[in-house]
């Protein structure tokens, strides 16, 4: 003799899959990121503010030097970046929690992504069309470690 | 003769001490109060009464209309979980001498669920959320006999298996409170429970359910949860567990390594 128990319960039926897991990677970004910043930070800090001479040391002519270094190019760029994005991230995840209405959080995820672009691209922007000394600069504007000076 | 019988006069048992305390309890009558609101209550009670004990005495001698719910009173059924100075406890574990009596204990019903009266909230929710999980065995296999377990099979998901569905953990969870989409926390653990478990062959269904927009990514490890659990289960834990099965795969394939 054989019974057939029916299942429990219908099966539930997962959601449709969409491409990308968003909240999965967002996830896991924000430990790879911050791994990462750990170091980026805190050696940024250093550099600027422990070593040498301190935080009186930092002006237009420190960024200047150490831009004209590949390496603080690549370093900042990755701390803009990472940084950025991962703010922006946890951002998003706030306004996830907190914002109830629909159309107010459409609304809010908008505008931290389009901050978040603007920002990225100016920040690239400057760091990597940085020059300290434009060739047809107006003579008093230019700081005084330029040749043209 | 071997019936235990009590020998000499029995020694009067040491006097247990008895103290006052005021009960700020958060009432709610639904045909009556638009919103809720404080009402307390002093109270003669002993150095072996749970807060509980409290509560009936609230009942039963001042305030008959005073509702909440508790079924067991040992602890063991998870129907009085309640907030009590702001923490989520059972009511019937809870010993008044262990709180700060010299100052009033605060009493309300768990947050993130709708307030029905008193105490009691609608639990539905959170019980839409444990079914969701599939928090039943699924196995293809028909053994003669039971499914055999290692006892390091067996240890991998005890901690869950302790579970009384109390609602502590989840209305301890901030994120629960402000998104009642979010699974919560003991949605999880009864899903741990089976992920983990070895006879078990529907992991990665649940691995599924969970790596959702709502699912155990929605958690913010702020530990709330372990703290407010009655039987001590590391909920965090837990969570973290499924999350690191749900970036590797299946972990009865990985499990067996681990064993």
């Amino acid at each position: 003799m054989t019974t057939t128990i029916p299942a429990p319960r219908t099966p539930y039926a997962p959601p449709k899959k969409r491409r990308v897991n968003w909240e999965k990677w967002g996830w896991l970004y924000m430990r790879v990121s911050g791994v990462f910043l750990v170091v980026l930070i805190f050696g940024h800090l250093f550099v600027n503010v422990v070593a040498g001479n301190g935080v009186r040391a930092i002006d237009f002519a420190f960024v200047a030097g150490k831009w004209a270094d590949p390496f603080w190019i690549v370093w900042d760029t990755l701390l803009l970046w990472l940084a950025l994005i991962h703010g922006a991230n946890g951002m998003r995840t706030i306004t996830n929690d907190y914002a109830h209405n629909p159309m107010l959080r459409r609304l809010i995820l908008l505008a931290i992504l389009a901050s978040t672009v603007v920002l990225l691209v100016l920040g690239t922007l400057v760091i990597y069309t940085f020059d300290p000394c434009p060739a047809n600069a107006v003579a008093g504007t230019l700081p005084s470690f330029c040749p043209a000076k | 003769m071997t019936t235990a019988t009590l020998e000499g006069t029995p020694s009067a048992a040491p006097e247990v001490p008895s103290f006052t305390v005021t009960l700020i309890v958060r009432r709610y009558d639904p045909d009556v109060d638009a919103e809720p609101y404080w009402q307390d209550f002093d109270l003669q009670m002993y150095g072996t009464d749970r807060v509980l004990d409290a509560l009936h005495k609230i009942k039963w001698e001042q305030d008959g209309s005073l509702s909440f719910r508790r079924s067991c009173a040992h602890g063991v059924c998870g129907s009085d979980a309640m907030r009590i100075n702001g923490r989520n406890r059972l009511a019937c574990k809870t010993l008044l001498k262990d709180l700060d009596i010299s100052k009033p204990i605060y009493v309300e019903a768990i947050k993130g669920l709708p307030l029905e009266k008193d105490l009691i909230v609608n639990m539905d929710p959170f019980f839409e959320s444990f079914k969701a999980v599939q928090p039943f065995l699924i196995a293809s296999s028909k053994p003669d006999k039971e499914r055999l377990q290692s006892v390091a099979q067996r240890e991998r998901f005890d901690d869950t298996t302790k579970c009384i569905l109390c609602a502590a953990c989840t209305s301890s969870c901030p994120v629960f409170w402000t998104d009642g989409q979010y699974f919560g926390p003991a949605a999880i653990v009864n899903a741990h429970r089976f992920i983990f478990d070895s006879r078990d062959e529907g992991a990665q269904v649940r691995l599924d359910i969970l790596n959702d927009k709502e699912g155990v990514w929605r958690c913010r490890t702020t530990f709330n949860c372990t703290d407010a659990c009655p039987r001590g289960i590391e909920v965090t834990k837990a969570i973290s567990e499924v999350k690191q099965a749900i970036l590797k795969g299946n972990p009865n394939k990985v499990d067996i390594v681990l064993g």
